[in-house]
């Protein structure tokens, strides 16, 4: 049977947080979201990137081998659980050991926090609530190949740093490696037949007030 | 590392240990467990109303389960996962308040026959010394349509006044007004299910990503099939970030870039002459006036890059199916209508109307905006998007709610208008009922004034606005699931919400309320009803022959196929998803085109205000706020609007990020922080417009209206920017540019009473 997880495309992600809005719905953190909805920098740009728990599957969820109470469960499907409370000791190892900066320790609680790609819905057969509600399905939940024959974009599931690399359970979704649409030549096509009018220099939109 | 990796391995059934541990306890004792029910119902925010279901127990909404309706397809935004909290939200109006003692009281507890008592003695008291229309009702589009009907009736009815209108004035009148000029029908002539058929999409004034994050979906699905994006908005909003094409457009010229493309089409012989010959009229005008329109005009007008406007004309005209979406961004303004049909106009001319995926879509804003506006409770409109002009249509209602023709009041003033009525003393008392003019209406210290002085003013709501915080009466009303009916949305697919919890406290559904209040003015035989079942009954064969006809819409056939579109007009009819196929409204099946002249906004920036000035929604809130403003999450993402300035302006002045800054226009000045970003041309500035009080950017905005359909222009109005340290320079009329003022509009209320307003003036305001 075909594995279904999370497929993360951010360049669909329209920073409406709704992702974050239903987690808190969720019964067993209720009002914490474990979603994390960020501006990439508003500086520059309306630009967003939700985070979540990419379940790492090699190396196995580095969160759960320093764990040094094994607080952090994986499911033989692959799901790394969030703590467990009555385990979790609030070392903060998992916060520290994580590559995508995802564990976030409750200090109030003193317990870790993090997604466990609601594992009381997906094991029933139903979409983790981040993909459930995403309204431009920048979290989708399926699998791979149902994925690559609808959506546009690269799947990949190895991120690298240096020369380490993690294969995750969730998948980012990178542009493909052509563009679309090569807009520039529209452009250039309207310069070159002069629609412009005779001695007008082509020049950059006139940002001034 | 110390862990023994034993424990980690995947195949492994579990990783406790269990042998010193023993087996823990799983899942939870059923013992424990409450019965739990799931209610089909539809959000309440935004024209999308997608389909959820909420979760009841023991008689509490207690959540929000997803629920695969056609068009949202089990998608929610953040406003639809926590809509269900204000069921038993702290804030909610329990009891009726009534402010003893004049306006100078306090909002005191009363109960419903003292409060009702006190309603009806003023309100014949003031009928008796200053006519039936000193009583005005204003209304709103986010209730259901048995809500909207029964205003409407009861304002025309049980008031017999002609002083009716709502809230949809200042939302989707302008498209509403050109698809029924330009088409004979105003609806979004396709489902939302469509959009991934089209090749090109076009996006005008719409800011999508934010106001229907819903419709996204079906924008990546056209996208996803390889359409391409055109974006004409002044801000780079999500929607324009990933487009193909985004045209930066001056606040208040779309109708000047989309003219010029429209040229270019026809340059490029690209227009689609035998489906203008046989199925539009006025086309050789509309070819005239946009021969003017050249992309060097269009940039000079626009500031949009002549080649852009070249660019996006080519890829609009060479996609063989196109779609034009378009929002309030061309619709807050005062020539909204006009642009609207020179959107019209493009995809006419490229012979996209009937075309499944095709054409031209409005983009409603209001859970109820479309059904609102069909059903009888806008000034000029009767049941069924029938005409209180038309002989026949008013004699057809007359005869149909058992009252003579003749005590069937005229058309009243429209909402803009409405307030200043109240200002002016013509309109004594005023019943509001799901609006928050304090908020909602462009210069607030004129309403304010218009609000006290009106008395008394009864407000229905369910929180305490800032309109009912100058109310001499307040009637606790219901939330969307405390009561049952249907909503139109803006696909004009009528749907069904269900009932998931009883009214709290003394509240009551807001149509028993009105039905009460007509009953003790002796109008009761007019409001029999018992339950919104009977209501809808009644509007569906009020609605019988009309435009909007919902005869054949009972409330199983909406559940049975999921939505039924109208115009629905017989019991076995399925509806109909896609109109204008084969032909359009108008008797002769014909489209008409309108040639469209360029104007600029009413106010333009001068010396003393050299900014340009927008307002819009932001994706946490709905409206004015009343209620997304009390709900948690929503409110943490966006407590306090904002001032986007360009990073070139903000330099020249001084201003960083996060810094307060005081905005000024003519009328007024508020403080706010400033959002110092690229993605907004550096002549605009933007400022949210869903707060209350000092944080209300309508202190600011212009109150000139569109001179047809009187929607205000909230999209545009000169506006300066300064520091706090600047000398606190007094608002006033400085060095603008007046293009328009209400003053010099061509006609404005008060009509005399019964009249009927001339032909040419009248047909452009039909439906």
């Amino acid at each position: 049977m075909p594995v279904k997880t999370l497929f993360v495309d951010p360049s669909r992600c329209i920073g409406c947080r709704a992702c974050e809005a239903a987690c808190r719905e969720c019964d067993s953190h209720k009002g914490e979201s474990m979603v994390m909805v960020d501006f990439v920098n508003r500086g520059m740009s309306v630009a967003t990137q939700p985070t979540v728990c990419m379940h790492c599957e090699d190396p196995l969820a580095p969160c759960a081998q320093v764990c040094p109470v094994m607080a952090i469960l994986i499911t033989p499907d692959g799901v790394v659980q969030q703590a467990d409370p009555s385990r979790c000791i609030g070392c903060r190892n998992c916060v520290y050991a994580c590559p995508f900066g995802v564990p976030k320790f409750d200090v109030k609680a003193r317990l870790m926090k993090k997604c466990n790609l609601c594992y009381d819905r997906t094991s029933q057969d139903l979409k983790p609530w981040c993909a459930q509600v995403c309204p431009t399905q920048a979290l989708w939940y399926g699998n791979y190949e149902e994925f690559i024959n609808q959506r546009e974009g690269h799947a990949v599931n190895i991120t690298s740093f240096g020369t380490q690399s993690v294969r995750t359970k969730v998948y980012q979704v990178l542009p493909e490696e052509t563009p679309r649409l090569d807009l520039a030549a529209l452009l250039d096509e309207a310069r070159a037949k002069g629609e412009r009018g005779a001695g007008n220099q082509p020049r950059e939109e006139a940002w001034v007030l | 590392m110390s862990v023994n990796k034993d424990f980690f391995q995947p195949e492994r059934d579990f990783n406790y240990d269990f042998q010193s541990t023993g087996k823990p306890p799983t899942g939870w004792s059923e013992a424990a467990r409450v019965p739990e029910t799931l209610v089909p119902t539809h959000c309440c925010f935004c024209g999308v109303q997608c389909g959820m279901f909420l979760r009841v127990a023991d008689g509490k909404v207690i959540g929000v389960e997803a629920r695969d309706f056609p068009h949202n397809r089990g998608s929610l935004c953040p406003k639809g996962v926590v809509a269900y909290q204000q069921v038993d939200h702290p804030d909610r109006l329990r009891y009726p308040m009534i402010r003893r003692g004049g306006k100078a009281g306090q909002l005191e507890r009363a109960t419903w026959d003292e409060a009702m008592d006190y309603i009806v003695s003023r309100w014949k008291q003031i009928q008796a010394e200053h006519g039936n229309d000193a009583v005005a009702v204003y209304s709103g589009s986010s209730m259901t349509n048995e809500k909207c009907y029964v205003m409407g009736k009861f304002a025309r009815v049980a008031l017999r006044s002609r002083n009716i209108d709502y809230n949809g004035r200042l939302c989707m009148s302008s498209s509403a007004v050109a698809y029924a000029r330009a088409f004979g029908i105003d609806r979004a002539p396709l489902p939302m299910t469509d959009i991934p058929l089209t090749h090109c999409m076009l996006a005008v004034g719409v800011n999508i990503a934010e106001c229907f994050p819903i419709v996204m979906q079906w924008v990546w699905r056209a996208r996803d099939k390889g359409a391409h994006l055109i974006v004409i908005d002044p801000r780079e909003t999500p929607l324009a970030r990933t487009a193909d094409l985004w045209l930066p457009v001056r606040l208040g010229s779309d109708e000047a870039v989309i003219n010029a493309m429209l040229r270019q089409v026809i340059v490029d012989g690209l227009v689609d002459e035998v489906y203008l010959k046989e199925r539009t009229n006025g086309w050789e005008e509309v070819r005239a006036a946009v021969e003017p329109f050249t992309p060097e005009e269009a940039e000079r007008l626009s500031g949009v890059p002549a080649e852009r406007v070249v660019a996006a004309a080519r890829l609009y005209g060479r996609a063989a199916t196109s779609l034009i979406m378009h929002g309030k961004g061309i619709e807050h303004s005062t020539h909204g209508v006009d642009t609207c049909l020179a959107c019209i106009n493009l995809a006419l001319a490229r012979g996209q109307l009937g075309k499944p995926g095709g054409g031209t879509m409005m983009i409603t804003g209001q859970g109820n905006g479309q059904g609102g506006r069909e059903v009888g409770q806008k000034a000029n409109q009767l049941p069924g998007y029938r005409h209180i002009d038309v002989p026949e249509e008013r004699q057809y209602i007359a005869n149909f709610w058992g009252i003579p023709v003749e005590e069937l009041p005229w058309e009243g003033a429209a909402a803009p208008e409405m307030i200043h009525l109240m200002a002016d003393g013509e309109i004594k008392s005023c019943l509001i009922a799901c609006s928050n003019l304090m908020v909602s209406l462009p210069e607030n210290e004129v309403v304010k004034r218009a609000l006290q002085r009106v008395d008394p003013l009864i407000v229905v709501d369910f929180f305490l606005s800032e309109s009912a915080e100058l109310a001499d009466v307040v009637l606790p009303g219901t939330v969307w699931c405390e009561d049952e009916g249907t909503t139109t949305n803006l696909e004009g697919r009528v749907i069904k919400i269900n009932r998931a919890a009883d009214p709290p406290g003394e509240s009551r559904e807001d149509w028993r309320i009105v039905t009460e209040l007509a009953r003790r003015l002796g109008r009761g035989q007019f409001f029999p009803y018992q339950s919104a079942r009977e209501i809808w009954d009644e509007l569906r064969n009020a609605s019988r022959g009309g435009k909007s006809d919902y005869y054949g819409i009972t409330w199983e056939k909406i559940d049975e196929q999921g939505g039924v579109f109208w115009p629905c007009p017989s019991l076995d009819h399925p509806g109909s998803p896609r109109l204008f196929t084969e032909r359009f409204g108008h008797p002769d099946g014909k489209a008409k085109m309108f040639p469209i002249p360029y104007r600029p906004p009413a106010e333009e920036p001068g010396k003393d205000y050299p900014f340009r000035l927008t307002t819009g929604r932001v994706v946490y809130h709905y409206l004015t706020g009343n209620q997304t403003r009390r709900l948690g999450f929503l409110n943490s993402q966006a407590p306090e609007p904002w001032v986007e300035i360009h990073p070139q302006a903000a330099a020249r002045l001084g201003i960083v990020n996060d810094e307060v800054v005081r905005v000024r226009t003519p009328r007024h000045s508020m403080e706010l922080k400033a959002l110092v970003v690229p993605t907004i041309r550096p002549d605009t500035l933007f400022i949210p417009y869903h707060y209350g009080h000092e944080h209300s950017v309508n202190q600011l905005t212009n109150p000139a209206v569109e001179p047809n359909v009187k929607i205000p222009e909230y999209k545009a109005c000169a506006a300066t920017v300064e520091k706090l340290s600047a000398p606190a320079a007094p608002s006033g009329p400085g060095d603008v540019t007046i293009n328009f003022t209400p003053e010099n509009a061509p006609k404005m209320f008060p009509y005399e009473v019964g009249e009927t307003k001339e032909q040419p003036e009248k047909e452009s305001k039909t439906f």
